[in-house]
């Protein structure tokens, strides 16, 4: 294998696993140092400038993160399997304890750029432009149908999962830039939207129409049956205080838990989820699911809805057909009749969540805008240019539902387009994101991160008691970490963006650092390919997701090769090490956002291979 | 030095032994010695060694003496008996434990002041008697605890860290040994563990004193140009005379036997058997002169000869030598410790 080379910024970020894995790439291990340290404030800045709505995805977020955490492939806990740190949770500490940030917060520009920019929706992705481009002197307009900002944040996610103060806070952040926000200002003609001269318009109006079931007795008993995000929304907006005493929802995923557990609290005393696929299918997170149950709200898998059973309009039950699953011929898993007869639910009111679909009956065909066989845009899936140069998507209006840190992720990438484009730059030509590493040495044992590993099992964040939860939507289920539990919980983050740096020439090879490692990462060998090198190392490298770090050329000939997967980044490779040849290094990510550092001329301007 | 304690994860393709314990479970308190002192290289390889062997840990008794080789039995074999004795006695308290109890496993852990300066009395009988112990000396050539004067084992040109040249003749271990009657001698380096840790297993399987010599650098004052025992001066000038494989168990895997005689089995008492792939078609491990000889050539042209240099299959313990009773004094009964007056009058009447 070729030495690795150390220098192109994706080798060490693929090295911190959580944040490889985060869309906008939130430097986790650094915030949670800083909770740890009690430094809530910093910890919220470095997640701001990152993610934007902290407080809202430290509650709320599908965190990608926490599945690729490294401490979840290496924990040894007694009868359960090792879990991650719980990251999401300590992200809410960080927004919880923060005090007052605005003194923290960028102060709107001093003067403007005279570029105007319209963003359609105010949902995460068009906010995450709005902030990026209103703090560089762009003039942003944020038009949206609802009277406040936040978009799916604030009329799709149950209050007792998110607090509305919450969203007003974050949003005021953006606001407070001096965004122009256009509430109560549905665009339903992109035609004329073009024709109001902005320079660059963003569509961030999200997925916004939710699936329908098209089975008998959907039209007769419309009364009693609703569209799951239409029936949330209309909760939030408090349009509706009750539902009937039996509820099913249909769907697994997230939206289907919000609707079950908001009508648990409506006053629905048997709810029941039921869902087409297993339980292990469902595309709602595993800790939603067992929200819901730990609610006692059963979850009944395999049933495929066949009618709803109606007396004059009057809903009274549901019919479903039970299936199995079966793996076909191409290796597809299909569900099949069991041939048993039908189950019947009974119920006063449904709903219906079964995913979504986006619509835009207001971008006119004319404008120039293609749209793909699923009916969605055709987009650059870097840059998110339409194929109207100045039109931009993101969120789930862009590659369909996904989200809240998808749509922030996506949001950055189209301000940096839009600030290109407005500085007349090729879109295409992204700078790599900056890096920095410094050496964590304090003396001879000393590092200025906590390398002691602890064995402590996840914290569980506390809950406030159900008879409060369940009877009130408003309350707050989950209290969030105390700042105790919180330092317990930031004390089980590996500090993988420490990295293991490796300099050949001060290599004496004198083994003691494949002596001490206690995961044996780490092997002197001849080198070879890459497949016969993973056989060969101290213990075999058997995941072959992450990287093996090689630096050949030794005096004896050989190579060093550390396979990334397992290092609990203690650093005792280096704290043996009689040269120096191996030091801890904090690796710190700076992506790159709309702003100077993304034009040419800002220094390192690397073409990054499509 | 580490201040923390080694993380207790490990890789999950760590693996139990036939006694039910990982490598890692070998394994000691964490090191205390500079970092990248070959000794630990050495502690490593005897974990690997017992763990490969199934060794039960509290069936082996680490004895040592003083020194930054003799502190290394805390970082090894954790959960096993270990004795620390005055300085350079390790071998007079090892022979005293063997012969009160023959059934655990000696571990003599010495260093090249220890055994050839302070303790060379006491190395020389306990080779001569045949002990049954794996004797090790990790010899690095100067005394690091002391701040790197020379050791007995520098060699005559050796240049300190101070840039003082050596003009006294070394003692070499392996030589002595030879000479002296142990009946596995073998030298290795701590930098070579594929080496090292068969010699270490099969020195474990052997009956009678085994004794080997591994050069350990030592980083704080002797790693240095000029030096002798540095890692860059060691693989330089290393002439290893074969590769050892100890291969356990009933039936052995058949090999070929080359016709040029380059592979060579040694079957030892327990039934294991010594595979040697010769590097040096000369050399023989079974003609002690031979071997003396040999050794003594390449020593003068400034090679230093590694691998199992000498094994005696055949070799007879102290015990036997004695006559003494094999079982351990502590499990004795009264019966055969007092066996009555008629015994004694027998005993008695043969001294007449």
């Amino acid at each position: 294998m070729q030495s690795t080379d150390i220098r192109q910024p994706d080798y060490f970020h693929k090295v911190v696993d959580c944040q490889w894995a985060c869309p906008a790439h939130t430097p986790v291990p650094e915030y949670i140092r800083l909770i740890a340290a009690g430094r809530h404030a910093d910890a919220y800045m470095v997640n701001w400038k990152s993610n934007v709505f902290p407080g809202v995805l430290g509650r709320t977020c599908d965190r990608p993160c926490e599945p690729a955490c490294r401490r979840g492939r290496v924990e040894e806990t007694a009868g359960h399997p090792p879990e991650p740190v719980a990251i999401c949770r300590l992200k809410r500490v960080a927004a919880d304890n923060k005090g007052d940030v605005s003194a923290l917060m960028p102060p709107p520009p001093k003067s403007k750029n005279g570029k105007r920019i319209a963003c359609v929706g105010a949902g995460p992705a068009s906010l995450t432009v709005a902030r990026d481009l209103a703090a560089l002197g762009y003039d942003v307009v944020v038009f949206d149908g609802e009277a406040k900002a936040g978009g799916f944040i604030r009329t799709q996610i149950p209050r007792f999962r998110l607090p509305e103060s919450v969203i007003d806070e974050e949003v005021g952040h953006i606001m407070n830039l001096g965004v122009d926000f256009r509430s109560g200002q549905r665009i339903d003609s992109m035609r004329e939207l073009l024709t109001q001269g902005y320079d660059a318009i963003f569509v961030g109006c999200g997925a916004p129409r939710g699936r329908d079931l098209d089975i008998p007795g959907r039209h007769e008993a419309a009364k009693h049956i609703h569209i799951g995000i239409d029936w949330l929304a209309s909760v939030s907006f408090g349009h509706i205080h009750s539902v009937g005493r039996r509820v099913i929802v249909l769907g697994g995923g997230n939206t289907a838990m919000d609707c079950c557990r908001s009508a648990r609290r409506m006053g629905g005393e048997s709810v029941t989820v039921v869902v087409r696929s297993g339980f292990d299918e469902m595309k709602a997170s595993p800790w939603e699911k067992e929200d819901a149950q730990h609610e006692g709200i059963p979850i009944r898998n395999y049933l495929v809805p066949v009618a709803f059973i109606h007396i004059e309009g009057q809903l009274c039950a549901m019919q479903f057909q039970k299936v199995r699953p079966e793996i076909d011929a191409n290796g597809r898993r299909q569900l099949l009749p069991t041939g048993e007869p039908d189950v019947e639910i009974d119920c006063d009111e449904v709903l219906i969540a079964v995913g979504q679909e986006n619509a835009f009956p207001w971008i006119e065909r004319e404008c120039g805008i293609e749209f793909d066989r699923w009916g969605l845009p055709k987009l650059d899936p870097k840059t998110h240019q339409s194929t109207v140069k100045n039109v931009y998507f993101g969120g789930d209006a862009a590659f369909g539902p996904k989200n809240i840190i998808w749509a922030v992720a996506h949001g950055h990438e189209a301000a940096v387009s839009i600030d290109k484009m407005l500085h007349g730059e090729d879109i295409q030509d992204r700078p790599l994101p900056a890096t920095v590493m410094i050496s964590q040495k304090m003396g001879i044992h000393e590092w200025s991160y906590g390398n002691d590993i602890t064995d402590a099992a996840r914290n569980k964040v506390p809950w406030a008691p159900p008879s409060l939860t369940l009877n009130n939507i408003k309350v707050e289920v989950e209290l969030g970490f105390d700042q105790n539990l919180a330092i317990k919980e930031a004390a089980r983050c590996l500090n993988c963006d420490v990295q293991t740096v490796f300099t050949l020439n001060k290599c004496i090879e004198c083994d003691a650092c494949v002596d001490i490692c206690p995961m044996d990462c780490i092997s002197f060998v001849a080198n070879g390919e890459e497949s016969d090198l993973r056989q060969r190392l101290t213990a075999p490298a058997l995941n072959l997701t992450q990287d093996l770090y090689v630096a050949d050329g030794l005096k004896t000939g050989r190579a060093m090769v550390k396979d990334e997967d397992l290092c609990l980044h203690c650093g005792l490779c280096a704290e043996r090490c009689p040269t120096g040849a191996w030091d801890m290094q904090k690796f710190l990510l700076e992506m790159t956002h709309a702003g100077p550092g993304c034009r040419s001329g800002a220094g390192l301007t690397v073409k990054v291979a499509a | 030095m580490t201040y923390l304690a080694k993380p207790k994860l490990h890789h999950p393709s760590l693996k139990p032994n036939k006694v039910g314990f990982t490598r890692r479970d070998y394994e000691g308190r964490i090191s205390t010695l500079c970092a990248g002192c070959g000794h630990d290289s050495i502690s490593a390889a005897i974990i690997q060694a017992c763990w490969e062997l199934d060794i039960e840990p509290h069936r082996v008794a680490k004895m040592s003496g003083i020194g930054c080789s003799s502190k290394t039995p805390d970082y090894f074999l954790g959960q096993s008996h270990g004795f620390n004795t005055v300085h350079g006695r390790m071998p007079s308290v090892l022979t005293g434990a063997y012969l009160a109890n023959s059934e655990l496993l000696y571990l003599g852990v010495s260093g090249d002041g220890d055994s050839a300066s302070i303790g060379i009395g006491q190395f020389v009988h306990s080779m001569r008697r045949g002990v049954n112990m794996v004797y090790i000396v990790e010899n690095n050539g100067v005394y690091g605890l002391t701040k790197g004067q020379f050791s007995a084992t520098a060699d005559a040109g050796s240049k300190s860290k101070k840039g003082v040249v050596n003009t006294d003749s070394p003692i070499d271990l392996v030589s002595l040994a030879l000479q002296l009657g142990a009946s596995y001698v073998g030298r290795s380096f701590s930098g070579d563990k594929a080496q090292l840790v068969p010699l270490i297993m099969g020195a474990i399987r052997h009956r009678g004193a085994a004794f080997i010599d591994v050069i350990s650098p030592c980083v704080a004052f002797n790693n240095h140009a000029g030096s002798t025992k540095s890692y860059d001066y060691v693989r330089e000038h290393n002439d290893s005379v074969n590769f050892l494989d100890v291969i356990e168990g009933k039936a052995p895997i058949e090999v070929e036997q080359p016709a040029d005689g380059s592979l060579i089995e040694v079957a030892q008492h327990d039934g294991s058997i010594l595979r040697l792939r010769k590097t040096d078609p000369d050399y023989d491990p079974r003609d002690r002169i031979g071997a003396m000889n040999f050794i003594a050539r390449h020593h003068a042209k400034g090679e230093v000869v590694t691998g199992l240099l000498y094994v005696d299959p055949d070799a007879v313990d102290f015990h036997q030598h004695l006559g003494s009773v094999g079982t351990p004094l502590n499990k004795l009964g009264t019966a055969e410790l007092c066996p009555g007056p008629t015994a004694l009058d027998k005993l008695n009447a043969s001294l007449r």
